[in-house]
């Protein structure tokens, strides 16, 4: 239905003196259609937005980035599983040929792998041999201002066009069958900081984004966008304004430069028709003075109405940070008989437990080694010690500015109920290093270094109970890494390391049962597919795309 | 015969490239004009010696570089201390400029543009960190340290540190190469890994730009038939060791075919007390570091 509609958009008007020929042409592209709609249905490749609401009934397919709305990054696949991952093989390998981070997680829908990588690119292969049928590069501006290398988290799916969130602040619709551009949104001015790294989340007809930028005193908000046409139906601001309760958690005109940036997808709970997102630092990000106050809603869980970008409620994990503690980490969705959860590993080190459908903390616990809160208020909330801010010596804090986890995705598995993270053991010093705002420069206000700890950092895959927040086991990288995790009904699990490594466990252990040495880190979330009755995992590391399976 | 043949196979191609051949010319002096005036631009620092603009470079150094070169820029784990006036990869305005614009080919050092150092600085942002390392600067030559020549005794004789360690291309490869040390380490910095080498090694190496770390761990291992070895990490990951032994061997192992893996960050490397290395003959090796990374010195 949505291809029939944009083909008519975009043909152009026939010239008069050709209608003659256009009609008879017309009619002959119309026999061979109904012709071919004969052995192959038209719709047959199109993603509605209720098969992204049903996901869970096509699990040879990934539609999302997650792999589903409530954010498990959870493969009900099980052909490959605990008695056979031993003798996984790799099936194909795409390459980027690109340098940077290859932080993407690819979709796929019906034997075709749609992905990104870096630089914005995007691409789109046959899933069954790796080959490229199309091939997309954004043309970036000399003065974007991406923070943290040039990365492109992923896209997102519905009907017959696939979307980009682009470094340049760009939202763009590709055809799926073609890669062509059908729209280009401008979402906000590139040399002021405004970026996009993540992969856009489609509920309904509309395109969900949320930007990044909090190095650069951006003002943060979370975007939707027509997905027919690009026209922006609503802007959330995740610094409210003034008259806007919240506001008064920020000092004088702070607000303006307060970052508060979006940058990780969110996710969508239908039977609320609630979308929940996550925000990142305040700016500058390691340095409060000059923004006294809780510094609303950075560092903050939101509930949106997707169809308006209404806030219902709000939980703040941090306040007012100066660590750079952004909660920038998928929001999974678990419900546990009658109780509706969101948890998250947050980046400040704690495991939170939300009832998401008020709002309410249910419970903190520390996942890794904190050190910049001692005290919890009244809801249990932890709250900053204020001896843990940077000082000019500096001051060191735990976890460090990179955080006990960050953007990797974590995986819920509902079949051994376990929330499994990536976590980082690494504490920092803390200095403060006054940077004035200038539009587009860097603005976070201190420095960070290494810690004189005698234990070099490390790291872990840990698998944790989100009803008692207890670990239930951990398996020690040889160091921090950047790889985020998926479950299977295979009971696997599967991560990757600094060192190369993709690497599967099992789901209710932790006992490796295999692992590949793909060359270079493992910098993303991997996920899985199945085509021909054979299930594939997939994960980005180095410049290549890798696909393993079954001999 | 070759000749001729080079000689027909060149001449079609030229006559026929003629018009984009002066076309690419004019390009090609449009970028050497663009280029020339680029360097010239930035031959010299325009903030030589200006206390304020220091300042502000220190900021900048702090958020863009003190992670991998320390707070007061006098070294971390893994970038060198930049106060040493004798820098490895150039000394002149022009030349740091260009190290930290471009970064180094071949080293951890990345280009001060976007998603390289920090979140990238601006010309004017790198001649204030550039203005901001002058004023840092030490001077410590190998002449006021010690005497280079009997520390190159020292080195090579009996304190025997060539036995492990390499200074141009003279010595063992057990230990770092130490060439360049001098160029790249403070005085105290060498006098803290002479005294006390595992407290450096216990220092660690910061992660998030690593790629391939060697920090000389020690290493233990007892194969499946019972072979005992020990020496000094070269690579490793959670399910392989790539490892050199005290003979200089190299082997490659996987742990779990390993009899038995132990790894401390105990270093190899005795530690040098005042008895074994009274003071005089510690600035003597040092003054021999400082030497050989001096230009032609050394030798």
């Amino acid at each position: 239905m949505l291809a029939g509609a944009r083909g008519k958009k975009n043909r152009r008007p026939a010239p008069l003196e050709t209608t003659v020929l256009g009609t008879a042409k017309l009619l002959g592209v119309a026999a061979l259609a109904a012709a071919l709609s004969l052995s192959a249905p038209p719709a047959s490749g199109q993603v509605t937005a209720e098969r992204l609401l049903n996901s869970s009934k096509e699990p040879q397919n990934w539609l999302m980035y997650s792999g589903d709305y409530a954010g498990h990054r959870f493969s009900a696949l099980d052909q490959i599983n605990a008695a056979n991952a031993a003798t996984l093989v790799p099936k194909w390998a795409y390459q980027t040929m690109a340098g940077g981070k290859f932080e993407a997680t690819p979709l796929v829908v019906d034997g075709i792998l749609y992905g990104t990588g870096q630089d914005d690119r995007a691409y789109a292969l046959d899933a069954r041999s790796g080959r490229p049928i199309w091939q997309y590069q954004q043309t970036l501006p000399a003065d974007i201002r991406p923070c943290c290398g040039r990365v492109n988290r992923g896209l997102a799916i519905l009907g017959d066009k696939v979307f980009v969130a682009t470094l340049d602040a760009h939202v763009i619709a590709l055809d799926s069958k073609t890669g062509n551009v059908v729209w280009d949104a401008a979402a906000a001015e590139h040399a002021k900081g405004y970026s996009f790294t993540l992969a856009p989340l489609v509920i309904r007809n509309l395109v969900l984004v949320g930007i990044s930028g909090g190095e650069y005193g951006i003002r943060g908000f979370i975007d939707a966008y027509d997905a027919a046409t690009g026209a922006r139906k609503w802007r959330f601001y995740t610094i409210p304004g003034p008259g806007e309760p919240g506001h008064e958690s920020w000092e004088g005109d702070s607000w303006r430069i307060g970052g508060s940036p979006a940058w990780i997808t969110g996710t969508y709970d239908p039977a609320t028709n609630t979308t929940f997102w996550t925000t990142g630092n305040p700016s500058p990000s390691n340095r409060g003075e000059g923004r006294a106050g809780d510094n609303l809603y950075s560092n903050s869980l939101l509930a949106l109405d997707p169809d308006t970008g209404k806030l219902k409620w709000h939980f703040q994990f941090t306040q007012h940070d100066e660590h750079d503690y952004d909660a920038t980490q998928v929001p999974v969705m678990i419900d546990d008989g009658d109780r509706k959860w969101i948890a998250q590993a947050n980046r400040n080190g704690f495991f939170y437990v939300v009832d998401r459908t008020n709002g309410k903390l249910i419970s903190a616990t520390s996942y890794a080694k904190v050190s910049w809160s001692t005290s919890k208020d009244a809801t249990g909330r932890p709250v900053p010690d204020k001896a843990g801010a940077p000082t000019p010596e500096g001051n060191r804090v735990c976890p460090g500015a990179l955080g006990a986890t960050n953007w990797m995705s974590p995986t819920y598995d509902p079949q051994t109920k376990l929330f499994y993270v990536t976590a980082r053991e690494q504490c920092d010093i803390f200095a403060t290093a006054p940077q004035p705002y200038e539009a587009g420069h860097a603005y976070y206000g201190s420095a960070y270094f290494p810690n004189d700890d005698t234990q070099p950092f490390w790291g872990a895959l840990r698998a944790l109970d989100p009803a008692t927040g207890k670990l239930k086991w951990e398996w020690k990288h040889a160091s921090p890494t950047w790889a985020g995790v998926l479950s299977t009904a295979g009971g696997l699990v599967f991560t990757g390391d600094a060192e190369g490594n993709f690497i599967a466990l099992e789901a209710a252990s932790g006992k490796v049962l295999w692992h590949f040495q793909c060359g270079a880190s493992v910098f993303s979330s991997p996920m899985s597919f199945a085509i021909d009755g054979k299930q594939y995992v997939a994960v980005a590391a180095g410049s290549a795309l890798f696909t393993f399976g079954l001999p | 015969m070759f000749a001729s043949r080079r000689d027909n196979f060149l001449k079609l191609p030229r006559e026929r490239q003629k018009r984009p051949v002066i076309a690419a010319g004019v390009i090609v002096l449009a970028l050497l004009c663009a280029g020339g005036l680029r360097m010239q631009a930035q031959e010299k620092n325009p903030y030589a010696g200006d206390a304020k603009v220091a300042k502000l470079g220190e900021y900048q150094f702090r958020s863009n570089c003190a992670f991998c070169h320390g707070l007061g820029a006098r070294g971390g784990g893994r970038g060198p201390d930049l106060t040493r006036a004798q820098k490895h990869h150039g000394n002149t305005d022009a030349e740091l400029f260009r190290n930290i614009h471009d970064g180094i080919a071949g080293t951890a050092m990345p280009a001060a543009t976007n998603g390289g150092i920090g979140v990238g600085m601006s010309d004017e942002e790198i001649w204030q960190v550039v203005t901001y390392i002058r004023s840092v600067e030490k001077k410590a030559t190998a002449a006021e340290t010690g005497d280079a020549a009997h520390g190159k005794e020292l080195f090579y004789g009996p304190v025997g540190c060539w036995t492990c360690h390499m200074v141009n291309g003279k010595g063992g490869r057990l230990g770092p190469e130490l060439t360049s040390t001098g160029a790249s380490r403070s005085v105290e910095y060498l006098t803290d890994s002479l005294r006390n080498p595992s407290k450096r090694l216990a220092e660690g190496i910061s992660e998030p730009l690593k790629d391939f770390s060697q920090e000389y761990e020690t290493v233990t291992v007892v194969t499946s038939d019972g072979t005992k070895l020990q020496g000094v990490v070269l690579n490793e990951d959670s399910f392989t060791v790539q490892m050199l032994d005290t003979r200089e061997q190299l082997h490659a192992f996987e742990k779990n075919k390993l009899r038995s893996y132990v790894k401390t960050r105990e270093s190899l490397m005795p530690a040098y007390d005042a008895k074994a290395l009274p003071e005089k003959e510690l600035k003597d090796l040092i003054a021999f570091l400082l030497a050989a990374s001096e230009k032609g010195g050394g030798q």
